[in-house]
């Protein structure tokens, strides 16, 4: 697909999109790193969401804030912004999720000069009513203090907009994500990566625009693609981890499909679709409720079980790859009970740790090779 | 027995150790026994509210200290490793790998910890305790009570004093439905005050080191810490710091110092290192430097402003939201600086503890702040609280006799 090779430009070098994207719109561009960012109140604001994912470089700077054991998304990051290559944004927000990112904000606020700086000081339960109350009212103060950051009213037309643009984005995605679950070769995984990563960087009216097309060549094909291949395995990506490693190609290259995922920079970006009746503060809290929950927050002690294992069914899974950012606690601290869960079921996994290193990927491939082989004699 | 011992150790010993040991090894026979005495048991997280379970008559026992003690018991690494074996990451807290596989495992110096009949996780320490409450929660099918206390980057706004004190409201119904009966709230309030009087003897002790020689260490107080965060609302934690406090002013009154020679302050950053604190305070006591104070043992009554000892429950909710660990580096270099003016330290040295990111990221931002403010050395120390695995003796001993050398040219430079 055409498309797709433009998306690939776009995803590799996110940093220079942005740059080249607010200086011919002038856009301001506002940063952030986790899911639980209220994109659709950025937009209403007239600025532009951009995901950030450390862009790889030596961590020289960020060593003298961030000591060694912490996760390489968090000091990549940190590294790009003292680097002075974040210097284009306009402002940088912290949704509250886990203790690493907690300290990232402090730390950003004392020493990225750049941009305003604010913390979305979200609750850590999700299960409760006055939970849900608080949730609101911190959504309500974001809006107000973007507001005067941005200097402008957020009105609730503008966050309606928002709303109906970002839920036919979601609705865009997930038809993808249904369309392959009967047939993976609509659209190879390494697309699928770059689509939903796109979607996170590109001014997201042009985004929407490809995605559409995109989706309407897969539906125009779904009679007539090669269906032989399909008698690969299926497996599903968990353990989500915040940013976005490109494990879809490895996975395909040793012939095996990824049927889906339960990664925040995967289905859980997209999942869900928030109301355009009533307040719409309220409706963006409601689908931060509904979702599939961040292990960094709480919602019941076994959600994200009963979650994966429906994910599996509903995919017609095989396996589970389990991929685990070193130094990440609440992923890691989930990864044994959703072990046990699927051992439970007799559905096989393989954990992967992932660190930010090209050597790491050759290694990766012959676990998951081997993996695929015991697989094949069950 | 007596002979062969040092007359000028003996000196130095603080009478109280015995008491407390006495003490905790009581509360913790009590605490196994409960099923006999049909007392309920609820675990707790260090910096939870502690005081409506004294007022309802439940056992509260400490997974964290519970932690501490494995750490000294020199048991962590095994544990530990009990844990990676069921899965959990060798990169999560020690704290929670220990006590985890303590469980199923029933070992650990004391046998494991009695079973729960309820889980009260405040996360106003950190998000790990949020997760480890969770695997306690499915391992022992009891309720969990989760009590959020949103984080103070730069404020604690009006929503979230709001959001929090509905939950105490909750708190208290959860309690009043598990033990099937009400809060006594004439109780509650004593306890609400005997709580606030035991955090005050508490730092009366703490300031005590300000007198030179410091009559107690950083390694003192972190012995005798146990009771302010196991048992403050109880009488008896008032009874044994008004105790310690007079064994302390006695001390002052006759010059004994915690060390032989105390002739330079420190203040200590993060948690201690459970299986060497023998170690470090002997290293340090030789090169005649005395840790005078700490950020940790202080947390237990760092937040006593915010709480009106005759409106417990209704204060609780800030007192309990501002404490140390749960607002931003920039307030916590400032309340650093403070302890470093008022025990008049001369150098601060920071333990990185691998096991405890949200009190070790930032810590180099603290460290910064606190040399260009008050110009003063310090030295980092790499290592874990409870897994011995991460400390290496030889090179935190050159770095520490390195550290000295700074503190004393800087002093004779002066
Ligand atoms: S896993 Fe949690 S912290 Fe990470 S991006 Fe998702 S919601 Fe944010
Ligand atoms: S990868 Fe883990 S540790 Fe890093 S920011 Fe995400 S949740 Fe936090
Ligand atoms: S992470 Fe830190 S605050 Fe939390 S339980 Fe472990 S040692 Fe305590």
């Amino acid at each position: 697909m055409k498309q797709m090779k433009e998306l690939a430009g776009i995803t590799g070098n996110p940093i220079a999109y942005a740059r080249r994207l607010q200086e011919t719109s002038g856009k301001k561009i506002i940063g952030y790193m986790c899911s639980y960012a209220p994109e659709e109140i950025i937009h209403a604001a007239g600025a532009h969401p951009l995901r950030l994912f450390g862009s790889g470089r030596n961590i020289l700077l960020a060593d003298s804030h961030l000591q060694s054991y912490c996760c390489s998304l968090v000091r990549g990051v940190l590294e790009d912004a003292l680097a002075g290559n974040l210097n284009y944004l306009t402002g940088m927000i912290f949704p509250h999720t886990c203790d690493t990112v907690q300290r990232l904000s402090d730390i950003w606020r004392l020493n990225v000069p750049e941009g305003f700086h604010l913390d979305i000081v979200l609750p850590v339960k999700l299960d409760t009513a006055d939970a849900c109350q608080y949730l609101i009212d911190v959504l309500h103060r974001f809006r107000d203090d973007l507001g005067k950051a941005l200097q402008t009213k957020i009105s609730d037309d503008d966050l309606r907009k928002s709303i109906t643009l970002y839920n036919n984005i979601r609705n865009n995605l997930q038809k993808v994500y249904e369309l392959r679950k009967s047939n993976p070769d609509l659209l190879s995984g390494r697309d699928v990566y770059a689509l939903v990563k796109a979607a996170m960087i590109m001014d997201r009216e042009s985004y929407l625009t490809i995605l559409q097309a995109v989706v309407g060549e897969m539906q125009k094909a779904t009679g007539t693609a090669d269906n032989k291949k399909n008698r690969r395995k299926r497996l599903i990506l968990s353990g989500g981890i915040c940013s976005q490693p490109d494990i879809y190609s490895l996975v395909e290259d040793v012939g095996a499909h990824i049927a889906g995922d339960d990664l925040c920079t995967g289905s859980r970006y997209f999942a869900g679709q928030i109301s355009v009746n009533g307040d719409p503060i309220t409706a963006i809290a409601e689908r931060y409720v509904k979702r599939v929950v961040c292990p960094a927050k709480h919602m019941g002690n076994r959600s994200r079980a009963e979650n994966l294992l429906h994910l599996v069914k509903d995919c017609h899974a095989d396996g589970v790859i389990f991929m685990l950012l070193k130094f990440c606690d609440p992923h890691a601290f989930d990864y044994p009970y959703l072990k046990k869960a699927l051992d439970k079921e007799g559905l096989p996994c393989l954990l992967l740790e992932v660190e930010d290193q090209p050597q790491a990927q050759e290694q990766m491939k012959t676990r998951i090779e081997a993996f695929l082989e015991t697989l094949k004699t069950l | 027995m007596a002979e062969g011992k040092d007359p000028e150790k003996e000196k130095r010993k603080i009478k109280s150790v015995k008491k407390m040991k006495a003490i905790m090894t009581k509360y913790y026979k009590k605490a196994k026994l409960a099923w006999l005495t049909r007392k309920k048991i609820a675990w707790i997280t260090s910096g939870g509210p502690v005081e409506p379970l004294i007022a309802m008559n439940i056992i509260p026992v400490y997974p964290e200290n519970h932690g501490a003690m494995i750490g000294a018991s020199k048991m962590g690494v095994d544990l530990c490793q009990k844990a990676e074996a069921m899965g959990y990451s060798s990169d999560l807290c020690s704290y929670a790998r220990s006590d985890i596989s303590c469980a199923p495992a029933k070992g650990g110096p004391i046998g494991g910890l009695p079973k729960p009949n309820m889980l009260i996780c405040c996360n106003n320490i950190c998000g790990t305790v949020l997760k480890w409450y969770e695997v306690q929660a499915r391992y022992f099918n009891v309720p969990l009570f989760i009590l959020d206390t949103p984080f103070c980057h730069t404020q604690f706004t009006q929503e979230a004093r709001q959001y929090v004190k509905k939950q105490v409201e909750e708190y208290i119904l959860f309690l009043e439905k598990v033990c099937k009966k009400k809060m006594d709230h004439d109780r509650m309030k004593e306890v609400g005050r005997l709580s606030v009087e035991a955090q005050r003897l508490w730092q009366a002790v703490l300031d005590t080191a300000q007198n030179r020689p410091a009559p107690l260490s950083a390694f003192d107080a972190f012995f005798h810490l146990a009771l302010i965060v196991t048992l403050r609302g109880t009488r008896q934690a008032v009874d044994y710091y008004q105790e310690l406090l007079a064994e302390m002013k006695q001390r002052v009154a006759d010059g004994i110092g915690a060390i032989p020679n105390e002739k330079h302050r420190l203040l200590w950053d993060n948690l201690p290192i459970w299986y060497r604190t023998r170690w470090l305070s002997q290293k340090f006591a030789a090169a005649d430097a005395c840790l005078v104070a700490d950020t940790y043992t202080s947390a237990w009554c760092g937040a006593l402003q915010y709480i009106d000892e005759n409106n417990f429950l209704e204060s609780m909710a800030e007192g309990y939201s501002r404490i140390y660990l749960n607002i931003g580096i920039d307030e916590m270099a400032r309340q650093v600086i403070q302890m470093i003016d008022k025990y008049k330290a001369d150098g601060l040295v920071m333990h990185s503890n691998r096991s405890c990111k949200p009190y070790s990221f930032g810590q180099l931002d603290i460290q910064r702040i606190v040399r260009e403010e008050r110009g003063l050395p310090s030295l980092m120390i790499e290592a874990d609280m409870v897994d011995e695995r991460f400390f290496s003796e030889s090179q935190i001993d050159t770095r520490i006799d390195a550290f000295m050398e700074v503190v004393r040219e800087r002093k004779s430079g002066i």
